[in-house]
């Protein structure tokens, strides 16, 4: 009895090591302070989108190319409201998501009713026209130029300046969107959602309301994409249409395959160890992106199902 | 007409089409309270698309009244509503999720924690497996508790008529045994749950009418007393 509670305890454990890194690493950055706090402060904001991400893909298994738009809205809504007509951040924040979501009700509401390569192809446009109207809409946006003198969050007078406050600020929030996530998926909606995931027929035939459900993840993903982006950008101070271009869609997704689609804490896992990579590999200087492909070709062939999943694949572990 | 009991499901003239191919032509057949129903047929006669089409899951025109009312042509959210409750071909179980996941889904129109708790009873009295099984992940279920699973969580929206698309498909002789005893139970307590039609040769052995299907089409309407052998089916293929 015993033997079989340790091998069930140490596979736990081994499940929760990834995590544990992860966490671990957030610490030492904190502690380390200077270049580590920043790359670690962009890997928690990144977390956040790729929970949002994980939500309509992972849970509710559907596709999207598009959502740097709405971290593009959340962020760009943030930036010129607080820079240009000096709004409290706050304001500026809630407003910016705001924008998104109303951007996300209209885009999704024709958009969903597509299923597969449709769904995906339809996002992918709209991630390119948000971009084309931060680049052309100088007299808003800056153009290719950007905005600048972006303030920090804070209330009144109360500013979150210093690099170690801004990482812990971004820890909390990081926390929150995933504690969310996780009694998220534990609730009618999630199953609902992962319903959707296996079969839209066998859960229409529960009388589970697809579209509105498939509606619904993508509006909370987008809140989460828009919430990403204007932290972004009142992180950094400054905002330019090259921040939320594709590359963030290639670099969330790695996050998300990398940590584990459709796992709780797949997202934050992902978006650590991604941030990390490159950073760990550059002391090899002109081989560092060979170093990092490489890393990324091992994860995906050694952990087929994100390190969040790692726990199951050892020997006498209970298949998951 | 007046001697037997006006039926509960009637289907008239339903076709449906996938694409640009009509796969089922201008069916019709009818359901009475209680009544176990076989539908036979070889592959691609348009069984399962029958079912479906009766859900309103595919693109199709005609009429389905249940109970008296008109049910909705595409809406199968509706038609799961007013108790007409499918159990899909190869099961339609959702595998990453756990054995009472799947059963809270299939309840997932019920906001009655007590009339919940009774149906799961219900369940579990029928298929004792499934409480054996609860937490486990659905998709590691063997076929034939994929197959108990499939029926319990239709079990669970409380059907008023329950739809059952291939379910013996692909398991052992003795394991299609239980679910059909299962079933026979099912529709002979009928107090709540009238388990209406069911597919598939082995459902003959429960049915007191079974219609044939062929090509698309209703064929013919049998009684499966009469049936002695397989010579008696083949007749309305083979003429």
């Amino acid at each position: 009895m015993t033997t079989l509670r340790n091998i069930i305890s140490r596979n736990r454990l081994a499940a929760l090591a990834p995590l544990a890194i992860a966490l671990f690493a957030l610490a030492y950055a904190f502690l380390a302070g200077g270049y580590l706090v920043t790359v670690m402060s962009f890997a928690l904001i990144y977390a956040i989108f790729v929970t949002g991400l994980n939500l309509f893909m992972g849970y509710a298994g559907q596709v999207t190319f598009g959502h740097n738009a709405f971290a593009a809205l959340g962020g760009y809504g943030s930036a010129v409201l607080t820079s240009t007509y000096g709004w409290p951040p706050l304001a500026g924040l809630a407003a910016g998501i705001a924008l998104a979501l109303f951007a996300a009700l209209l885009v999704g509401y024709p958009t969903l009713r597509l299923k597969g390569h449709y769904l995906a192809m339809a996002t992918l446009a709209i991630g390119l026209i948000v971009y084309e109207i931060a680049v052309q809409w100088q007299a808003v946006t800056g153009g290719y130029m950007g905005l600048s003198g972006i303030p920090p969050i804070g209330i009144g007078r109360f500013e979150i300046i210093s690099d170690r406050m801004q990482l812990m600020f971004l820890a909390a929030v990081v926390a929150l969107t995933m504690w969310s996530a996780i009694r998220l998926r534990s609730s009618r909606f999630g199953r609902a959602l992962v319903a959707i995931a296996g079969s839209e027929d066998a859960a229409r035939a529960l009388g589970i309301d697809v579209a509105h459900y498939k509606l619904m993840a993508f509006l909370l993903s987008a809140g989460c994409a828009a919430l990403a982006g204007s932290l972004f950008v009142h992180v950094v101070g400054f905002v330019s249409p090259e921040v939320f271009g594709l590359h963030m869609v290639v670099l969330a997704f790695t996050m998300l395959y990398v940590g584990g689609i459709g796992t709780a804490a797949g997202p934050l896992i992902g978006a650590v160890i991604i941030s990390l990579l490159p950073e760990t590999f550059r002391a090899l200087k002109d081989y560092q992106d060979l170093a990092y492909g490489a890393g990324l070709i091992l994860l995906l062939i050694y952990a087929p199902k994100g390190l969040a999943s790692l726990g199951s694949l050892l020997p006498g572990s209970k298949n998951q | 007409m007046s001697g037997r009991p006006t039926p509960i499901l009637e289907v008239k003239e339903l076709s449906a089409r996938y694409g640009s191919v009509e796969a089922l032509h201008a069916a019709t057949l009818s359901v009475e309270d209680g009544e176990f129903i076989a539908i036979l047929g070889p592959n691609g006669a348009g069984k399962s698309t029958l079912m479906r089409a009766v859900m309103g899951l595919v693109a199709n025109s005609g009429s389905v009244q249940f109970r008296g009312r008109a049910l909705p042509r595409a809406a199968p959210d509706v038609c799961a509503a007013h108790g007409v409750v499918l159990v899909p071909e190869g099961r339609g179980i959702f595998a990453p999720m756990s054995v009472a996941e799947n059963l809270e889904l299939g309840a997932y129109l019920l906001h009655d924690a007590t009339e919940f708790a009774r149906r799961r009873e219900r369940v579990f009295a029928l298929f004792p497996r499934l409480r054996e099984r609860l937490h486990q992940v659905a998709g590691l279920l063997s076929g034939g508790e994929q197959q108990m699973l499939a029926v319990g969580r239709a079990l669970m929206a409380g059907p008023q008529i329950l739809l059952l698309d291939e379910p013996s498909l692909g398991l052992a002789p003795r394991v299609t045994e239980d679910i059909l005893d299962a079933l026979a139970l099912l529709n002979k307590e009928g107090t709540d749950h009238r388990p209406g039609g069911a597919e598939g040769a082995l459902a003959l052995k429960l049915a007191r009418r079974a219609y044939l299907m062929s090509l698309g089409r209703m064929v013919a309407e049998i009684d499966p007393r009469t049936v002695t052998s397989y010579d008696d089916i083949a007749q309305y293929y083979l003429s």
